[in-house]
């Protein structure tokens, strides 16, 4: 069963046609993350998943019906996106920006109900920023309030979470600090998780699906990490000649680069203080 | 924050917020007050209060009737109505400088009525009329230039400024081509300002905002996710583009009609909003309050340049510039002395 897919996308901002042909099916209760080279389209597939971008050809469909015949307020309530840059309004708190989530359950005589409170709470509760609600969110670090969109994210309860790049301007530790919520929501929460991550390593580690795109040929591999991710792919899609051992953590593919193969020219290599 | 609930209603309001209402509603109360028995003629608050009843005697039912009181509603109401264009104008391009300036709409709006006055030689009604087409067609013209896959805030206020630069040396050049006579009533309405405005006047206001302001307030919640990025707003099932689309009607309708009746009456629009966001400590576009502080802010300015210059009928934006500006100024300066982020 899967209650998100696309059939047969033609994806185009104006003229410029970015992709073709895409099917895409996102397997209920996956960890999905889309990779792929620049330019290859990963995340205007996203957009058009989310409803951002309509799709020049084809549907996206949820729940066996066009998204673009959804109202949007109702497809709020069953699809959660976190987008890769958002604003927080100047002073605005972080409860009250987690509380923003729960508009697409609100109406103007019910603005704050039992459950209203209760899915804020929880919200803040899984991704650790209790201890932040009052806190201004301009003053954050960079890491906490990727945690607070997070939170505002699922304060929607929506089983379906689609995140573009949201490990983007973090350091690493960070960004494993939110992969691993990622995955606790997946695990624990039962969510259909949808990403756009740029580091295919991580891709692998987390993803549960994989949806491998390179540019001007859509979508090339799609399935289980360790069933698609070989050397020849790597190279085929990202141009880079490159080893797949397993993860010595997880046993899940590693993308490890070779080392470059220099051509000596005219006899000894350069030195360092002779290249400019 | 507060939740008051009822069943399966629910409500949310700030306290600050609410206290900040009362409080300007209160000094506005006092305003009017102080407006109807002051002046020329003065009266106690026992003899307005019996003209309204009709006990008054001739002479005063004239001066609270006529002159006073419909004067004193179309400030409050005019200024009400630019506030809230302001505040929606600013929000929507998530820009604190916004009104309705910047998206060509007070020059468009300069345009129709100067032409109707050199041109034409038109009445007031005719101004009136002739302003808020222009003004509407500006803003619609600006707003088709600045589509394209959806309108972007940055691309809306750049083109409304080259827009409003083009009407302006239209504009000049009409004052050029006009008689003496005709370039001093251009002069006139283009200060703006609440003289000889009676009951036509606020009728018209009253109209407007009876319908513009529950849409306003009504779309002001999705305003303030919007003000988030058009994703994350889209994310949270805002439609977006027919959302904005709809708030920039408002907004202009508000101002084609404000300055309809009085003219473009400047700075009310660019500080009211944010007097009344500094003031109720608000992080959305606090709709309400900008409101009641653009009425507050237009009768204090009104107030003060038929008491303290009652020889010379100055124009009220020269008040309202003066007194906004001065507390926009102060409170900007205290806020940055403490430090906060904003």
């Amino acid at each position: 069963m899967t209650r998100l897919r696309g059939e047969d996308l033609t994806l185009a901002y104006d003229e410029r046609v970015v992709a073709t042909g895409l099917d895409v099916a996102v397997p209920d209760g996956s960890f999905t993350v889309i990779v792929g080279p620049n330019a290859c389209g990963k995340s205007t597939l996203l957009k058009a998943l989310a409803r951002m971008l309509k799709p020049r050809a084809g549907a996206v469909l949820l729940d066996g019906k066009a998204i673009s015949s959804y109202r949007s307020k109702d497809v709020a309530r069953l699809l959660g996106l976190l987008p890769q840059t958002s604003i927080a309004p100047g002073g605005i708190t972080t409860g009250e920006l987690v509380a923003r989530g729960r508009y697409p359950h609100q109406r103007v005589l019910r603005q704050w109900s039992v459950q209203d409170e209760a899915a804020v709470d929880r919200a803040m509760e899984l991704t650790g920023v209790r201890e932040l609600a009052d806190r201004p969110v301009d003053e954050l670090s960079g890491g906490q309030r990727q945690r607070v969109w997070l939170a505002m994210v699922l304060a929607q309860q929506t089983s379906i979470l689609l995140l573009d790049e949201p490990t983007t301007f973090l350091d690493i530790a960070h960004q494993v600090e939110v992969l691993d919520l990622c995955a606790d929501l997946h695990e624990d929460g039962g969510h259909t998780l949808v990403a756009v991550l740029h580091d295919l390593n991580q891709a692998c580690r987390y993803a549960t699906h994989l949806i491998v795109m390179k540019p001007g040929r859509g979508i090339v591999a799609q399935g289980d990490p360790a069933d698609i991710v070989t050397a020849e792919l790597v190279r085929d899609v990202f141009g880079l000649p490159c080893r797949v051992i397993d993860d010595p953590e997880t046993g899940t593919p590693l993308v490890v680069p070779l080392r470059r193969q220099r051509v000596a020219v005219g006899g000894t290599a350069p030195q360092l203080s002779q290249v400019d | 924050m507060k939740t008051i609930r009822t069943g399966p209603l629910s409500l949310r309001v700030s306290e600050r917020a609410v206290l900040t209402c009362l409080a300007v509603a209160a000094l506005t109360a006092v305003t009017a007050v102080t407006t109807m028995v002051t002046g020329d003629f003065p009266l106690t608050v026992g003899e307005v209060l019996s003209t309204f009843v009709g006990q008054g005697d001739g002479a005063s039912e004239f001066v609270v009737l006529t002159l006073r009181l419909p004067r004193l509603l179309t400030g409050l109401l005019v200024g009400a109505a630019l506030a809230l264009s302001g505040a929606i104008l600013q929000s929507l391009s998530r820009n604190p400088l916004a009104s309705p300036d910047i998206i060509g709409f007070t020059q468009g709006s300069a345009t129709g009525a100067i032409a109707v006055i050199v041109l034409f030689q038109g009445g007031m009604t005719a101004v009136a009329t002739g302003s808020a087409v222009t003004g509407l067609l500006t803003s619609a013209a600006v707003y088709l230039l600045a589509l394209k896959r959806g309108v972007q805030s940055s691309r809306l206020v750049l083109i409304g400024i080259g827009v409003s630069a083009m009407m302006l040396s239209v504009n000049s050049y009409l004052i050029t081509r006009a008689t003496l006579e005709g370039a001093l009533a251009a002069q006139a309405w283009l200060v703006g300002g609440l003289n000889n405005r009676g009951w036509d006047h606020v009728r018209v206001i009253a109209a407007a905002l009876a319908v513009l302001l529950p849409c306003a307030l009504w779309l002001g919640r999705r305003l303030a996710l919007l003000e988030m990025g058009d994703t994350a707003a889209t994310g949270l099932g805002v439609d977006v583009e027919r959302t904005r689309l709809a708030l920039l009607a408002v907004a202009v309708g508000l101002a084609a009609v404000a300055t309809a009746v009085a003219g473009p009456i400047t700075f009310v629009a660019l500080a009211a909003p944010q007097l009344a966001r500094r003031l109720t400590g608000a992080s959305g576009p606090g709709l309400a309050a900008a409101a009641l502080v653009g009425g507050l802010l237009l009768v204090v300015g009104d107030l003060a340049v038929q008491r303290l210059f009652p020889t010379t009928p100055l124009p009220v934006g020269i008040a309202t510039g003066a007194i906004g500006g001065l507390y926009l100024v102060w409170l900007l300066a205290t806020e940055w002395r403490k430090g906060s982020t904003r």
